[in-house]
């Protein structure tokens, strides 16, 4: 389908469908990144991905279900960061706290490495003017408010990302 | 090698993506056009990465080196 106007800018149009620590980097980052280049760049937020807009970001990890994530600890001397421990997954879902664990070790690896926080990203999208909506269906489904969420996003259905989509050069589902 | 005289500097060093993209992009435009931007980084992505944002924004990129372990990009703002 040609595009509705041939002289707009490149188009991003993104779904963000989880709401975990890591699966909520890509969308910001990638919106951030294509939002500095000029490009057009809207998000919609689906699902577990609808946590992202609430006001404040509780986004945490888990390794479960994640047997490919590395488990290192961002502290002490080098050859002590660079060992993957081999946590069986068995114990990883059965030791109380774990998932805050790694969470925590997740936040301080970034922190340590030079990437941004979430909020800090997420308050880039909006400063970029990146087009945020919350998704109506997914809103009814966990009884949420459009009060639960920050004042910047819109909240939309699936036909209103589509028609943003339409006209974008890139779509990703995250 | 001639010298490129810079209007601005932006360092983002221990920066990691996309964050010198975004700040590059915010410091290019507080710039006039024809204003020389040099934004120094650590990131490895950053030598591809600032070439594909030059592409796109349409921004010159003047020079792309490496000194003391670190990226040295100089960026003429066109646009």
């Amino acid at each position: 389908m040609a595009k509705s106007d041939p002289n707009a800018p490149r188009r991003l149009a993104l779904i963000a469908s989880k709401g975990t620590l890591d699966w909520a980097y890509p969308p910001f980052i990638l919106a951030t990144a294509a939002a500095s280049m000029g490009w057009e760049v809207g998000i919609f937020f689906t699902f577990y991905g609808l946590t992202l807009l609430r006001p404040k970001l509780t986004a945490a990890v888990s390794p479960l279900g994640n047997p490919a994530m590395p488990m290192k600890m961002p502290f002490g001397p080098e050859g002590f960061q660079q060992i993957s421990w081999p946590i069986p997954q068995l114990i990883m879902a059965n030791v109380p706290g774990f998932n805050a664990l790694a969470t925590s070790l997740m936040k301080l690896t970034f922190d340590k490495k030079g990437v941004a926080k979430l909020e800090e990203l997420r308050q880039m999208c909006i400063d970029l003017d990146v087009r945020l909506i919350g998704c109506q269906m997914t809103m009814d489904v966990f009884g949420f408010k459009r009060e639960d969420f920050i004042p910047e996003c819109k909240i939309g259905g699936a036909a209103t990302f589509l028609e943003y989509a339409a006209d974008a050069d890139v779509q990703l589902f995250i | 090698m001639e010298v490129i005289k810079e209007d601005q500097v932006l360092d983002c060093s221990g920066l990691l993506c996309p964050l010198p993209v975004v700040k590059t992009s915010k410091a290019i435009k507080s710039l006039e056009i024809g204003q020389v931007l040099k934004m120094i980084a650590t990131d490895p992505g950053a030598p591809a990465d600032m070439e594909a944002w030059s592409r796109q924004t349409g921004n010159e990129l003047l020079r792309a080196t490496q000194e003391e372990g670190k990226f040295v990009f100089y960026i003429r703002r066109l646009k």
